[in-house]
């Protein structure tokens, strides 16, 4: 194979567009290579399989290899961590951070990007482009001890302190991931409808941030994630024992109950599930957003 | 880095109004304001501190440069960036080949595609601390039993409690969660590469291994550079997973830099000084992520 009919080629046909390429039928499948994906997967179902059967089983059937059907279920380990997680309060305000840090990230991050995307040209929105972006380099523990101060300091030490912090943290990333899809908007659009007497305040919520609208899916799909499974902020932000998110939760139980393995795993099924179940309806969905934030 | 108003003069505008409209600084003015209270103002502070002997409450004095002396003398800081920095680069590989190799099986011709994706994706929809904690019940309790049974002596006990096994089990479960998210980017990636190619490539009568090294990899080696920068940047600030893990040990073998700290600017009364192992460690990511930006682009234009 001559190098030249392979290097030559890409210029020209890699503008297909950015849809997955489905071009192929499934007449002939790969047999082997099937089955070769289906025993990697495996590895990613068999821990499943073990923390479910583990959190149905009472303390003296963890013996053996631990892999066995548990021989009689035990429902209660449910109820007890239920009940020593404060569970219900726990999803409370992990679902209310979560719901609130999603929300105003999409808002406020759209927002910013958008006025910094079409101002480029000026040295105030410029500077402020970089200024995010260097951002990006300074990860969250090199700055958790004084921000820890500050937000106590601030009486931000709460739930409301915990997702204002997720608003500002994601917006370096998700102004670098929105910008570059607002310059491929042609300005066009928003010349003609301020042209016709629109605000510029009216003219983003009507025109650009609809169509914004696949890019709002991935910033809420990551920043959701993100908000969710957090360990490190609320463990140093949240003072108050009663607004523990999930994650935390766990943490806490274990270091008092080290020992109560069913109880735990029934814990931490429960902590996983609701964004486990969420993610098998919108498995597609949630997918395909994460994909696009990589192609630009 | 105050307010960025580096401006030089008006800037002067070709078609338009001569100003900016106003609702552009309305709809930025909030955030910045937020960012830098939350943000700006604690690292400047943070800065500040690294130059005091502050325990995080009470009084404090300069010490100059004290803390940043102390740190290179310091064995359990020093420890902690080997450790940080093995643990790191070792899982930014083997998440970037494992990554790569189930995200090429999936893009073949196979049955269930979509589900298999699905799977593959699950890891990265769960807490870090929590497989953590079930990973932590596996290697103690399940996967001695397979040594015993095999008769491998390292594996009979707990690799967790062996001091110089603990940080492969560290890799091996972030790499469990940590392939889930760069399968999926490396499959948008394999999926921009036009079928063609690989065409043109069977009837020149190219073996499958010609065939990544010639058009798959130079074809999607901005996503490699994109996968290697993410992870290398989250694993340095690796927390969740060794606290629930090893909780830095045995003895501090395992502490990471993030866990050092946290450990010592909460619990030992170190705020100062942690906050000098935070300006060194800041400085120390950005060296890092520039070089790996730079060389990882540089072979890109290589490719191309």
């Amino acid at each position: 194979m001559s190098k030249h009919s392979v290097s030559g080629e890409p210029v020209s046909s890699s503008t297909s567009p950015h849809g997955p390429v489905k071009k192929r039928r499934i007449s002939n499948v790969n047999v082997p290579v099937t089955v070769l994906v289906a025993v990697l997967s495996l590895t990613v179902l068999i821990p499943l399989y073990f923390t479910v059967v583990t959190a149905l089983k009472s303390p003296d059937q963890l013996g053996g290899t631990g892999f066995e059907l548990p021989t009689s279920i035990h429902p209660e380990n449910f109820s007890k961590a239920w009940e020593l997680t404060n569970f219900p309060n726990a999803l409370l305000t992990s679902g209310i951070v979560t719901a609130a840090a999603v929300v105003l990230t999409i808002i406020t991050n759209s927002m910013v990007a958008y006025s910094v995307a079409r101002n480029m040209h000026r040295p105030f929105f410029k500077a402020l482009y970089y200024f995010f972006i260097a951002a990006l380099f300074v990860p969250f523990p090199i700055i958790m001890l004084p921000v820890t101060k500050e937000t106590a300091l601030l009486g931000l030490d709460n739930p409301v302190g915990l997702f204002l912090l997720y608003t500002v943290y994601g917006l370096s990333f998700n102004v670098f991931v929105y910008t570059a899809f607002i310059k491929s908007i042609p300005s066009e659009l928003e010349e003609a409808a301020i042209m016709d007497g629109a605000s510029h305040w009216t003219t983003f919520w009507k025109v650009i941030f609809p169509l914004l609208t696949p890019m709002n899916a991935t910033v809420g799909i990551l920043t959701c994630l993100w908000a969710w499974n957090d360990f490190l902020l609320p463990l140093v932000i949240l003072s108050d024992p009663a607004t523990r998110t999930l994650p935390l939760v766990q943490y806490i139980f274990q270091s008092q109950f080290n020992t109560d393995y069913s109880t735990a795993f029934a814990s931490y099924l429960m902590a996983m599930a609701p964004l486990l179940l969420v993610y098998l309806f919108a498995q597609r969905w949630v997918i395909s957003g994460v994909m696009r934030g990589s192609i630009k | 880095m105050g307010a960025p108003r580096l401006a030089t003069g008006p800037s002067k505008n070709k078609l338009r109004s001569e100003t900016v409209n106003r609702t552009f600084y309305w709809m930025v003015i909030p955030a910045l304001l937020l960012f830098v209270v939350l943000h700006t103002i604690p690292a400047l502070t943070g800065i500040f501190y690294s130059f005091t002997n502050y325990a995080g409450y009470g009084e404090w004095d300069f010490v100059g440069i004290g803390n940043y002396v102390n740190l290179f003398r310091d064995d359990r800081i020093l420890s902690s960036y080997g450790f940080t920095f093995l643990f790191a680069t070792t899982t930014t590989i083997v998440v970037n080949v494992g990554a790569l190799f189930i995200a090429l099986l999936l893009n073949a011709k196979i049955k269930f595609q979509t589900a298999f994706r699905g799977i593959f994706f699950i890891p990265n929809v769960l807490s870090v601390l929590i497989v953590g904690y079930v990973f932590n019940y596996l290697l103690s309790n399940n996967l001695p039993l397979v040594g015993q049974a095999l008769g491998i002596e390292w594996l009979s006990s707990s690799v967790l409690t062996n001091p110089d096994l603990a940080w492969l089990g560290i890799v091996g479960v972030t790499a469990w969660q940590s392939i889930a998210f760069s399968v999926i980017i490396y499959l948008a990636g394999l999926q921009t590469v036009p079928a063609e190619l690989y065409e043109a490539a069977s009837i020149d009568g190219a073996t499958h291994w010609r065939k990544f090294t010639s058009i798959t990899f130079p074809m999607i080696s901005a996503f490699f550079t994109i996968n290697m920068v993410l992870a290398l940047k989250g694993l340095l600030q690796a927390f969740d997973q060794i606290v629930a893990l090893t909780g830095g040990g045995p003895g501090t073998s395992t502490e990471s830099v993030a866990m050092v700290i946290y450990r010592g600017g909460f619990q030992g009364g170190e705020y100062g000084y942690q906050m000098a192992n935070s300006v060194v460690y800041l400085i120390v990511i950005v060296v890092l992520s520039l070089l790996q930006m730079r060389t990882l682009q540089r072979k890109e234009a290589d490719f191309s």
